[in-house]
């Protein structure tokens, strides 16, 4: 069973993620802010992370990252999903080695597609 | 009074001198020292033992003829002071310390022509002197009772004379720049002023109202002594003339007599000074009047047909009702005023003595050492012996010449003889064709008059009075008689002497000037003279010179009497008034000029010039070159001066622009940042929807639980949707204006109470305390009660929302003051960061980091609170209560100009 950790401070967005990952079969974690997905980060080892970037306390773009800077997480495949939509914004997230920059409003399905493309 | 008492009051009195001029010299930078009174009130110098005494005279034997000495300098007043401020500003700039300095350097640094005034003001003064001393030496044997010892050992004049010169030689010698102030000894004259006026004042009060009854009882029994009526008339034409002409000559005499030159305008330190002194110095002059005629006519009915020097009223009116402490007063009063006159005139003299005859003329070659001490201590020295041997050279005169004329006839020659200087004097400020040769021959012609018509006679008169020169003329000829020059001879002796020595001197100073043009140098001067407010600014470029010279011929000249640090800081000084990088090798004539300006307070203008010239080669410039080089400097000053200004502008215009683009700039970023966050912020909501209905949707297995869970998280999302589209709409309306407040007349008390109830239910969700603190249950203002409210709500829900999740409190405090009404709304939750105060009450504020999403809700409440509240004209601020948590503070004022509702 492949496992996800789904970061973001919207309690409804987070709700409607859990449901569909666990209905595709995934052990979802939840976080609601960086440090908090950090913490998490401590004793689990998820296949991928969807990471919001606008959050209380620790950002998307510093937990990324720390998540880089950790060995053990070398294989973690990390998607943003923010509604920060603009150039600069999706670069600095790739460039900091996101495999993927979502933008929000999102299609379910096709995030769906693009995680079960990605830990393939 | 026995001698030896009055020695020691005098001694007494001599001590506290001292003891102010040293104290001045030690706090030279107090206002007590440097205020405008200070400087009026040494001007009064002008009132010297001969107003004091002398005037008495006067007007006992002569009558009004006293007056026009007082009446000359307060008519001339407000011109003077126009002439004034223009001889200061030359002297400032060109570091002048005599007259004789500022005569000589406008004909061109003239050597002969500084020695030519020295000699004239030396001729004039040193009876002038002697005329105080024998004052005080009278007046003395008057207060004692003794009479003039012929031996100069027990005579008590030699011993003051001595004591003055010791203390004018201290005391006005302390600088070798001849043109720094000396504060000690201004101050002290000042003292002197005052005290010589409110002893002749108190003099005048005891004869007119203790001693008789009033003004009205001095003159009904005056007015029946004889001659009281014609001593008392202006008698016709000539008479009217003698009093014209007595005006004038003291008009001349409070600009050139050098003790006048010395404290107006050598001890000037700021120009506005002036302005106190043109109307205390008159007033001054009028209150010394008031009382000298009534004593002089008192002593004129209590000694009738007693032959007493009338000079010596003052003494003898007291004396004859045994009054001794007025008499000693009065004493005082006449001691000060004679000696304040000789240590001034010494001064004065002994500078021109120094700068304008010794070193010009012979001690200039002894001032080559190499070593500034010395040559520094030579020049004081000169200065030390000069001061000393004139008051020295005066008491011979006193001695010597037994002076038998009265007080005011001696101190009639001394203004006729420096009133030679009057022309070459005035036509320096005023007429720039004046030229040396001119004023050299006018002086000269004028003081041979002078000689004739008044000092030849006057010598021979003391010991012949009926010598046939003055009674037949020379050679018996009677057009030549000296008191009825040419057969005038309805003129006293002095306005007669003042009338043909001026004639001839005017005449041949305008007569020489017109022919014989003078040499580039006097030109150049007479611009800078005549127009010294358009060279102000620029002095020494206004200098023109051509010819080679090296920059370190003349620092080693400069090096000899400054001194090697001195001279150092004086050419940085040149460098950053001029804005050069560095001093050329080769000199131009602005350096000259300055090095000219420097040496000049040490040693004179015309030692000065041959000093620099002694290592320097001039080239002569002709006179048409003159003229164009200043006529160009003018021009280019003007043209810079536009320049200058222009560019000023531009600059000005530079920054506003650059003010204006960086505005924009933060502007265009904040708009963009604003817009951001708005699309952030509605597009969170919307995604939570768009994912529950994708869910729905697609999902025919959603669990009937799930299934209302994400319907009722789209309503909830929808609702926050709209909340927030409400909100940027209200912000705008604020931001553009469109939103309205309409005040009433309400009770804040009520309006929070009622907020609490709209939000009980938050609060009892959280278990929070709730405290409303207030002195009274009703505190009215007017606001506009839907948007204070709006207020509360927002801050209230803040609140709430910060609230730790257990034991959470929170207190609400309202205070009034006559004008305002405060709230204060308190939680116990974390506090907001010091740093970000203010910015909470920005839109969408965020912390440095703008990634950091702050759960304050929409984050625009708190700057729709501010709106609001500014819109009452009131304050809203946020800061940390004591326990911490976070404390937001509105006021509103109690009575606003805003539109009220209509009811």
């Amino acid at each position: 069973m492949k496992k996800i950790l789904i970061v973001d401070d919207e309690p409804n967005i987070v709700m409607s993620l859990e449901y569909t990952f666990k209905k595709n079969n995934f052990e979802v974690f939840i976080a609601r802010d960086g440090q908090e997905a950090l913490d998490i980060l401590k004793n689990a080892l998820p296949d991928i992370i969807i990471l919001d970037v606008m959050m209380p306390n620790v950002d998307g773009y510093n937990t990324l990252e720390q998540i880089k800077s950790d060995v053990r997480l070398e294989h973690t495949k990390v998607i943003f999903l923010s509604a920060k939509n603009k150039e600069k914004d999706i670069e600095r997230g790739l460039a900091l080695g996101a495999d993927l920059y979502m933008t929000k409003p999102f299609s379910v399905k096709k995030l769906v597609e693009q995680v079960n493309e990605i830990i393939k | 009074m026995s001698s030896i008492a009055l020695l020691v009051i005098l001694s007494i009195y001599l001590a506290l001198l001292f003891g102010v001029a040293h104290f001045a010299e030690k706090r030279a930078n107090s206002k007590w020292v440097n205020n405008p009174y200070v400087y009026t009130l040494s001007l009064a110098v002008y009132c010297s033992a001969w107003t004091y005494y002398g005037s008495i005279g006067v007007a006992a034997n002569s009558g009004l003829n006293y007056l026009p000495i007082y009446i000359g300098p307060i008519i001339i007043i407000p011109v003077w002071m126009i002439v004034l401020r223009k001889i200061i500003r030359i002297s400032k700039i060109n570091k002048i310390s005599s007259i004789a300095d500022f005569i000589s350097l406008r004909y061109g640094n003239s050597r002969f022509l500084g020695a030519l005034v020295t000699l004239i003001c030396i001729f004039g003064i040193l009876p002038y002197i002697a005329l105080q001393l024998k004052a005080i030496a009278e007046t003395f044997h008057v207060v004692t009772k003794t009479t003039g010892d012929s031996n100069i050992f027990s005579d008590t004049t030699t011993y003051v004379a001595i004591a003055l010169a010791l203390f004018a030689s201290y005391y006005g010698t302390r600088y070798v720049d001849a043109s720094e102030q000396r504060k000690g000894i201004v101050t002290a004259v000042a003292m002197e002023s005052v005290l010589k006026l409110f002893f002749f004042l108190l003099l005048g009060i005891y004869v007119t109202f203790f001693v008789f009854d009033g003004f009205d009882d001095i003159y009904a029994q005056a007015s029946i002594l004889e001659h009281f009526k014609e001593k008392n008339t202006i008698g016709g034409i000539p008479q009217a003339i003698n009093w014209l002409f007595l005006c004038v000559l003291s008009l001349f005499a409070i600009f050139l007599l050098p003790r006048q030159f010395q404290m107006s305008v050598v001890e000037n330190n700021r120009e506005s000074h002036i302005k106190t002194a043109v109307w205390l110095f008159p007033l001054y002059l009028v209150l010394f009047n008031i009382f000298v005629y009534p004593v002089a006519w008192g002593g004129n009915i209590l000694f009738e047909g007693q032959s007493v020097n009338s000079d010596t009223y003052s003494l003898l009116i007291p004396q004859l009702f045994d009054n001794q402490f007025i008499v000693v007063l009065v004493f005082l009063g006449g001691f000060s005023a004679a000696i304040s006159m000789i240590v001034v005139s010494c001064i004065g003299l002994s500078t021109m003595l120094s700068n304008n005859l010794l070193i010009p003329y012979g001690f200039l070659g002894r001032l080559q050492s190499d070593f500034q001490e010395t040559n520094n201590k030579k020049i004081v020295n000169i200065r030390k012996v000069g001061i000393f041997s004139l008051i020295i050279l005066s008491y011979i005169i006193y001695r010597v010449f037994v002076l038998e004329y009265n007080l005011f006839s001696i101190g009639m020659v001394a203004f006729v003889i420096i009133a030679q200087l009057a022309p070459a004097f005035f036509g320096a400020i005023l007429w720039k064709r004046g030229s040396k040769k001119g004023a050299i021959t006018g002086m000269i012609i004028g003081f041979i008059f002078c000689m004739y018509t008044l000092l030849i006679p006057y010598a021979i008169g003391i010991s012949d009075f009926d010598s046939s020169f003055i009674t037949n003329g020379l050679f018996g000829i009677e057009l030549l008689r000296p008191f009825q020059l040419f057969g005038i001879d309805y003129l006293e002796p002095v306005p007669q002497a003042l009338f043909w020595s001026m004639l001839f001197n005017i005449m041949s100073y305008l007569a020489v000037s017109v022919s014989f043009t003078g040499n580039y140098r006097e030109r150049n001067y007479a611009e800078m003279y005549v127009d010294i407010d358009q060279y102000m600014a620029t002095n020494e470029s206004n200098f023109i010179w051509k010819g080679t010279a090296n920059t370190t011929d003349i620092q080693k000249v400069l090096n000899r009497f400054l001194g090697e640090e001195r001279t150092k800081r004086a050419l940085n000084l040149f460098r950053l008034k001029y804005q050069v990088e560095k001093i050329e090798e080769l000199a131009d004539a602005r350096l000259i000029k300055f090095a000219e300006n420097l040496l000049t307070g040490h040693i004179g203008t015309a030692s000065a010039k041959i000093l620099i010239s002694s290592v320097v080669k001039e080239e002569k410039i002709t006179l048409p070159e003159v003229m164009k080089i200043l006529e160009e400097s003018k021009e280019n000053i003007l043209i810079n001066k536009k320049l200058t200004e222009t560019s000023k502008e531009l600059n000005a215009i530079t920054a506003q622009l650059k003010k204006a683009n960086a505005d924009l700039i933060l502007k265009d970023k904040q708009k963009d940042e604003f817009l951001d966050t708005i699309s952030h912020e509605l597009r969170t909501p919307i995604t939570a929807i768009r994912a529950a209905t994708e869910i729905l949707h697609d999902n025919d297995d959603v669990p009937e639980e799930m299934k209302k869970q994400f319907l009722s998280n789209i309503i909830t999302e929808s609702d926050r949707l709209n909340r927030l589209i409400t909100k940027i709409l209200d912000l705008e309306k604020f931001d553009s204006g469109m939103q309205k407040i309409y005040v009433t007349k309400n009770n804040i008390y009520h309006t929070i109470s009622e907020t609490i109830n709209q939000l009980q239910q938050l609060i009892d969700n959280k278990k929070i305390t709730i405290d409303l603190i207030s002195q009274k249950n009703i505190v009215k203002a007017f606001y506009d009660e839907d948007r204070i409210t709006q207020v509360l709500n927002n801050l209230l829900s803040n609140a709430i929302k910060f609230c730790p999740n257990q034991d959470g409190t929170i207190a609400i405090f309202v205070k009034e003051t006559e004008q305002i009404i405060e709230v204060a709304i308190e939680d116990n939750g974390k506090g907001i960061d010091e740093n970000d105060f203010e910015a909470v009450f920005e839109k969408f504020y965020q912390s440095s980091n703008q990634n950091i999403r702050k759960p304050v809700g929409s984050g625009l409440g708190l700057a729709i609170c501010k709106k609001i509240i500014e819109h009452h004209n009131g304050r809203i601020w946020a800061e940390n209560s004591v326990n911490s948590g976070a404390r937001i503070t509105f006021t509103i004022p109690k009575y606003s100009r805003l539109n009220q509702k209509n009811t």
